[in-house]
């Protein structure tokens, strides 16, 4: 444990440069946009460096939480600040603090409106998002999991496209209806334990009559947020509309959450519900899985096509979580870390010409490698990784949750294995249409290829993927033994109902 | 035998000190030389200014009296620390619309003396109301405020909505009374005493006394009644009319002070005298609140007129806040008491940006001429934008802990349908909430609305601004002054 309160350090200091932007004040608004996107640039930076004390000091040899904090904060209800990360969580910190400074650097000339408000967002959007990975208590989980809501909202509404305000409040209706079921649950759990703090809720035992409906309140939650099928709709909309960064992010990051939820709470907290609901789940992921494929094979628009193909990489992070073995539980993480990388990266990639063209229409394209060779090896290294080619991080992943589900039950991996191949199909096809063929399209003459500020986006994604695919032992020993240990919490909760179970009968 | 016994008159420090402030100013005011326009102004400039210190000054003796519980002129008054609690509200709201009427009262033509005497008298009202311990006393405070709302309803004479608006609300209000005191004669006829606390003893356990017919249809007018002055469904339909033909300072004022006031009575009278009956009457309040939650949340969406927009948000906060009162447990009343505090800063901000929006020198109402104001006014904008997100509830601003109180009471009395559809309906407004930060935001201008913001009223939207953004750092204070008022409550 250490004194240093490192984990408030990750989550204000965004928090202080944004505030720091606010007082940027000058009559000309071009020196006021660079030195916003310098301010956050710097901000974003430091906190990624500052968060590598999580990497080389994090103790991977125990599944306790680490870093902890805790300060009295609402003495009436016994709330407090609580905070520290374990195995499950320190990888997702890392991911937020190195997508944030990439999201600032690929906005550095895509946006050109009201940059100050754009870049406060950006840094706002941080705060909540490293606080909600690192929160211990169930309350102050909750504020920063929906405070996300605020600056994503304004994000996709003002910087985002031309069906922007339908979007925007589809998403924030959407994850909004969702999560006040949560919020209510949260209340019968402190109700019923007398604490909203999660490691003393971790070994609570919930009542069973009580649990499906607490399972159920925050399936509704995360269930939108992961997204699964059918409460998916919002994300295509979302994302497409979004501007680049806010699809990065919003897929990087804030799809975990939801992912990060089912581990962090429905697991523990309601092992028996979560068994009872296992057919449930597995059934909506394969649909999401086979079917979001499909759909998104006939896609005309690039971001969308993506979008879907998020939805069914999710499908496989439940499944994984679900299937309760060692393997299916890391796979799940390990896709929830690659998606992020990963899918990051193809937003991206879809920026790049995007911003040369403004179009997303992949009938627009074509024969790009003749002009731009460079972008066409790095879209090739992440289509391929979304597909899961060995030697990318999307291999990992996927590999471990089929591994995981095979033991279980046959059949969900089968179906899972289908969803492979069909995620194979549409990127490729996506690939081909985008880059090889002639180049016949006039306004593609000209196009040039990645630019230095484009380069140093990507360098460190394409790094990543490949070290993800080549040594993932460097992930996996992070959160195995945490893993291990909410493994062996959830069998050992449901051994001792089915022990009830026989004895009442 | 003493020749006159002098009654105790420390508990009605407050009270006592405002009224003769209203006399001195009354006074005052009459005896200004009038008639030219610049005198008027002058004259009503200080009695507003005088007006808003004597409300800032009253909370302090309030806080004096923040020892124990009480009750003076033989059980007619009761200050405990509920009533202090509520009574700093009312005053911080009085004097908070009070500042930003000024301005506006000057532009139209409407600067008299009489506006800030009438607010104080209300204000004074509402006081009494808070701390009656007896139907009688509180029908007196009830009385007070109300004859002095309906007159400022109707300030701007030579307008026929703002006439219209008085009287509407006279007419309705006069009716409420009437039921009230309908309820009140039957309590009286079948209990026999009219004071709080023998009732209390009476129906309470160990009284012996079952709560008859007779009393259970008193409880029920005065509920009808209390429920028309709090403005909650099926008795909200004065409001939307109200709030619009009403002048805009006028309305800020409506939607925040008498408010507080109706419901702290409302709690008062529930708890206090039939606290033990709570099976009586939690149908009602269940059903109050349910109804006012949805028809707040649906009959919004529609709206074009921001003040009738508020009207209708404003009863749906009602709805949400009466969750509190039909759990009928202490937890309940603290959540009241939180979501009122919060309440009075989410909405005195909120109608300080409506005062704010002028075109050429009048004012504008539509929600849709807000468009375009994240560019013109960005921080009139921002200021608006964090009290619709802590309208709709979302953390980490200050509404979002206003309901999560009253929730989470509902939840530990296991009225979980209601905490279901409370949370539903608060979908359903974040809606509304949202569509006003799309307009400004996302919009495109139209014609912007006149600079700069008049000072006034640029620092009472901060402060409440700040309030409502800084407050989860620190929400310790507010609601351990809560829980110990409503816990002073549930003592006797």
């Amino acid at each position: 444990m250490s004194g240093f309160p490192i984990l408030s350090l990750l989550t204000f200091l965004p928090l202080a440069g944004a505030l720091f932007i606010l007082t940027v004040r000058d009559d000309d608004p071009k020196i006021v946009a660079r030195n916003a996107r310098y301010t956050a640039l710097w901000t974003s930076g430091i906190n990624f460096l500052l968060s590598l004390y999580l990497w080389f000091h994090f103790e991977p040899g125990t599944a306790d939480f680490q870093f902890v904090e805790k300060a009295e904060w609402m003495p009436v209800l016994g709330l407090s600040y609580h905070m520290g990360v374990d195995g499950i969580s320190v990888l997702f910190v890392l991911l937020t603090t190195l997508l944030t400074p990439i999201c600032i650097l690929a906005s550095w000339q895509a946006i050109t409106e009201r940059v100050k408000e754009y870049m406060i967002s950006f840094l706002i959007l941080e705060t909540l998002m490293v606080g909600m990975f690192c929160a211990l208590d169930m309350l102050v989980f909750y504020i920063f999991f929906e405070g996300v809501l605020i600056p994503m909202f304004l994000i996709i509404g003002i910087w985002g496209g031309p069906r922007r305000v339908y979007s925007a409040f589809k998403l924030f209706l959407y994850t909004l209806l969702g999560s006040v079921l949560m919020l209510l649950a949260m209340f019968a759990m402190y109700a019923d334990a007398g604490t909203t703090d999660i490691t003393k809720l971790l070994t609570h035992d919930f009542p069973i009559s009580m649990q499906p409906w607490l399972f159920l309140a925050f399936f509704a939650s995360f269930a939108v947020k992961v997204p699964m099928w059918p409460v998916h709709t919002w994300l295509p909309d979302a994302h497409v509309e979004a501007p680049t960064a806010g699809s990065v992010i919003l897929a990087g990051v804030l799809l975990k959450f939801g992912g990060y939820g089912f581990l962090r709470f429905s697991l523990p907290m309601f092992p028996i519900a979560s068994m009872d609901f296992t057919p449930l789940i597995y059934t909506l992921s394969i649909v999401a899985v086979v079917y979001t494929s499909l759909v998104a094979l006939v896609q005309d628009d690039m971001k969308k096509l993506i979008a879907y193909s998020s939805v069914a990489h999710m499908g496989f992070v439940t499944i994984g979580a679900f299937t309760m073995t060692v393997q299916g539980l890391e796979g799940a993480i390990y896709v929830m870390l690659s998606h992020g990388v990963v899918s990051a990266a193809l937003f991206l990639i879809v920026g790049v010409v995007y911003d040369r063209i403004h179009t997303r229409e992949i009938s627009a394209y074509g024969g790009l490698v003749h002009r731009m060779p460079a972008y066409a090896l790095v879209f090739m290294l992440f289509m391929l990784a979304s597909v899961g080619l060995p030697g990318t991080g999307g291999f990992v992943g996927e590999f471990l949750v089929l591994l995981g589900a095979f033991q279980v039950n046959t059949w969900v991996a089968a179906f899972a294995a289908l969803g492979v191949i069909l995620g194979a199909a549409y990127m490729l096809y996506l690939y081909r249409r985008v880059i090889f063929g002639e180049l016949t399209k006039e306004n593609l003459k000209k196009i040039l290829d990645m630019s230095p500020r484009e380069w140093a986006v990507f360098a460190p994604l394409v790094i990543l993927t490949i070290w993800m695919g080549v040594y993932p032992a460097s992930f996996l020993d992070f959160m195995h033994v945490s893993v291990e240990n909410l493994m062996n919490h959830v069998e050992k909760a449901q051994a001792a109902a089915q022990m009830i179970n026989v004895a009442g009968n | 035998m003493p020749l006159a016994t002098v009654p105790d008159l420390i508990p009605v420090l407050p009270e006592l000190f405002l009224a003769l402030v209203l006399m001195a100013l009354l006074m005052f005011g009459v005896f200004q030389k009038g008639g030219r326009k610049e005198i008027d102004v002058n004259t009503f400039r200080v009695i507003s200014w005088m007006a808003v210190v004597a409300l800032v000054l009253a909370p302090l003796l309030v806080l004096a009296l923040s020892g124990g519980r009480l009750v003076g002129f033989g059980g007619l008054f009761v200050s405990d620390a509920f009533a202090v609690f509520c009574k700093v509200l009312v005053l911080v709201a009085s004097a908070a619309t009070l500042i930003m009427a000024q301005g506006f009262l000057e532009r139209h033509d409407m600067a008299r003396f009489e506006y800030p005497v009438l607010v104080v008298f209300a204000t004074l009202g509402m006081l009494m109301m808070i701390s009656a311990n007896d139907l009688i006393s509180l029908y007196l405070g009830l009385e007070m405020q109300s004859l002095s709302l309906y007159v400022i309803a109707a300030f701007r004479r030579d307008d026929t909505r703002s006439t219209e608006a008085g009287l509407k609300y006279f007419v309705l209000g006069a009716l409420a009374s009437g039921m009230f005191l309908y309820g009140a004669s039957l309590i009286y006829g079948f209990a026999g005493t009219t004071n709080f606390d023998t009732l209390a003893q009476m129906f309470g356990h160990g009284g012996g006394h079952e709560a008859g017919l007779g009393v259970v249809f008193g409880i029920v007018f005065i509920l009808a009644a209390l429920a028309f002055k709090v403005s909650a469904v099926p008795f909200h339909m004065w409001t939307p009319d109200v709030y619009e033909g009403a002048p805009t300072p006028v309305t800020a004022f409506f939607a925040v002070a008498p408010k507080i006031a109706a419901l702290a009575l409302f709690i008062r009278v529930m708890v206090g005298p039939f606290g033990d009956l709570v099976a009586q009457w939690q149908q009602i309040v269940v059903f109050v609140s349910v109804a006012s939650m949805v028809l707040g949340a649906f009959a919004a969406i529609n709206q074009r007129n921001i003040k009738r927009l508020m009207a209708y948000s404003s009863i749906g906060h009602v709805g949400y806040a009466l969750i509190g009162l039909a759990v009928g447990t202490q937890e309940g009343v603290r959540g009241i008491l939180v979501y009122l505090a919060i309440y009075l800063f989410m909405n005195v901000g909120t109608f300080a940006c409506i005062l704010a929006m002028r075109r050429n020198g009048r004012m504008v109402e539509g929600i849709q001429e807000l468009a375009g104001m994240g560019k013109t006014h960005p921080m009139l904008a921002a200021a608006l934008t964090v009290f619709m997100f802590s309208m709709a509830g979302i953390p980490p601003l200050a509404g979002f802990f206003g309901k999560l109180y009253v929730f989470l009471a509902a939840i530990e009395a296991e009225l979980y349908g209601l905490a279901v559809i409370g949370v539903l309906t608060s979908v359903v407004g974040a809606f509304y909430y949202l569509r006003i930060i799309r307009i400004m935001y996302f919009d495109d201008a139209v014609e912007p609305l006149d600079r700069p913001v008049e000072r006034e009223i640029g620092v009472v939207a901060t402060l409440s601004g700040l309030f409502i953004v800084l407050f989860f750092i620190v929400p310790g204070p507010l609601v351990t002054r809560a829980a110990e008022a409503a816990a002073s409550l549930f003592a006797g």
